[in-house]
C-alpha cells in the first residue's frame, strides 16, 4: 500500500489519503457495512470534510451537507458531555420511521456516519460498526 | 484540516467566516449562494433562532474548478456573532483552512470588532493554531452606509485597531449589496489553496 503522509505547515495539518488506502477504506466500508444491508456510510473528519462515502445506490442525500452536521452534531454532544462530567456518549442514534442514523467515532480526528433502514437492528449495527472501526484505524 | 484525496484527485478546504453579530457574515454567504446558484448542488444550510439569528453556523459548499489537476471544493461556513455562543464559534472553527474576519464598519461598533478578534485568536490558540500564520482576510462591511450619512469607521482606524500588526489582505465591502463579497471569497480560497500547495503533488 503507498504511505499516507500528512504535513504540519504554519499549524495547519493536511491529510492526504492515497488511492491504495481510499481503496482499503473503500472496501471495509463495503464488505461491514453496505454488505449486511445498511443504506450508506460516510467517513468523514471533524471537520466536516468527506474522506469515503459509499452507499447501495438508492438514495441520494446531500452528504456534504449532512457531513458539515454530523461534524457540528458530534462536537456539540461531545461538549455537552464534558459539561455533565462525561468523557464522551458511547451512544449516538438517531431514529427516524424509515431511515436511522448512527454516529461513531473512529479516532479523535474521524467519525463515522452510518444511514440504515429497519432490515438492520440496532444491536447488529453497532457490532459491524465496532468491527470496521478496528479496520479502519488500521488504514487511516 | 484539508483533505487531499489522491484517488478522486480532490481537494476539500474549510473557510470560515468570522466577526462581531449582525456584522454580515450570513450575508456574505447568501450573497454568494445567490451569485453562484448555478455551481451549487445543494441548498444554504443555516441553523438560526427563531429571531433569525445565526444559532450554530451557515454552510455552503462551493465548487471551483480545478487547480493543477484536482477539483477544489470549498466548504465555506459562518460562527454565531453573539458574544454568548462562544463555546459553539470555537466548534465551527475545528479543522478550519481558512478565515475572512467580518468586520462591521459602524463607529459604535469599534469595541465588538477588537473583543471579537481576540475571541478569534484565543479560539485558534485553543487548536494550535496561530492567527499570524493561518491565511487570512479582513472585510471591512457595510461601507455602503457611508452614502446614507451613518457614522462610520474609517478604514484607517479599522486597519489600526484589527489589522496592524498581522497584515493581512483586506477589502472594503458591502455583503448586502455586493461589492466586494466575491473579491473577498476568492481571495481567501487563493491563499488557501496555496497554503496547501506543496501536498499538491
Amino acid at each position: 500500500m503507498d504511505k499516507k503522509y500528512s504535513s504540519d505547515t504554519d499549524g495547519q495539518r493536511t491529510y492526504v489519503f492515497t488511492s491504495a488506502q481510499l481503496s482499503k477504506i473503500e472496501a471495509v466500508l463495503t464488505e461491514d457495512l453496505l454488505d449486511v444491508g445498511v443504506h450508506s456510510v460516510t467517513l468523514i473528519d471533524m471537520a466536516g470534510n468527506i474522506i469515503s462515502t459509499m452507499d447501495n445506490g438508492e438514495n441520494k442525500h446531500d452528504l456534504y451537507s449532512l457531513a458539515a452536521l454530523a461534524a457540528g452534531n458530534f462536537g456539540a454532544v461531545s461538549t455537552m458531555a464534558g459539561l455533565i462530567g462525561e468523557d464522551e456518549f458511547s451512544l449516538l442514534f438517531h431514529k427516524g420511521k424509515k431511515e436511522n442514523i448512527h454516529f461513531s467515532k473512529v479516532t479523535d480526528e474521524f467519525l463515522l456516519i452510518t444511514i440504515f433502514g429497519k432490515e438492520v437492528s440496532l444491536g447488529f449495527l453497532r457490532l459491524k460498526v465496532a468491527e470496521a472501526t478496528e479496520k479502519l484505524i488500521g488504514a487511516l | 484540516m484539508a483533505i487531499i484525496n489522491l484517488k478522486k484527485k480532490e481537494v476539500q478546504a474549510k473557510i470560515v467566516y468570522y466577526g462581531p453579530g449582525r456584522g454580515g457574515k450570513t450575508t456574505n454567504l447568501e450573497y454568494i449562494y445567490k451569485k453562484f446558484r448555478n455551481r451549487i448542488q445543494t441548498e444554504m444550510v443555516t441553523i438560526k433562532t427563531h429571531g433569525d439569528r445565526t444559532l450554530f453556523f451557515d454552510f455552503l459548499p462551493i465548487e471551483i474548478g480545478r487547480i493543477k489537476g484536482y477539483d477544489i471544493r470549498i466548504q465555506l461556513y459562518t460562527v454565531p456573532g453573539q458574544v454568548k455562543y462562544e463555546s459553539t464559534r470555537r466548534l465551527v472553527l475545528r479543522g478550519v483552512d481558512g478565515i475572512v474576519f467580518v468586520a462591521d464598519s459602524l463607529a459604535v461598533r469599534r469595541n465588538e470588532n477588537v473583543l471579537s478578534l481576540k475571541s478569534l485568536t484565543e479560539n485558534l490558540a485553543s487548536y494550535k493554531k496561530s492567527i499570524s500564520e493561518i491565511p487570512l482576510v479582513f472585510q471591512y462591511n457595510k461601507r455602503d452606509l457611508l452614502n446614507e450619512g451613518i457614522p462610520l469607521l474609517p478604514v484607517e482606524w479599522l486597519e489600526k485597531d484589527l489589522n496592524s500588526k498581522l497584515n493581512a489582505p483586506s477589502f472594503e465591502a458591502s455583503a448586502l449589496k455586493g461589492p466586494k463579497v466575491v473579491e473577498t471569497m476568492k481571495k481567501i480560497i487563493i491563499m488557501t489553496i496555496d497554503s496547501l500547495r506543496k501536498d499538491l503533488t
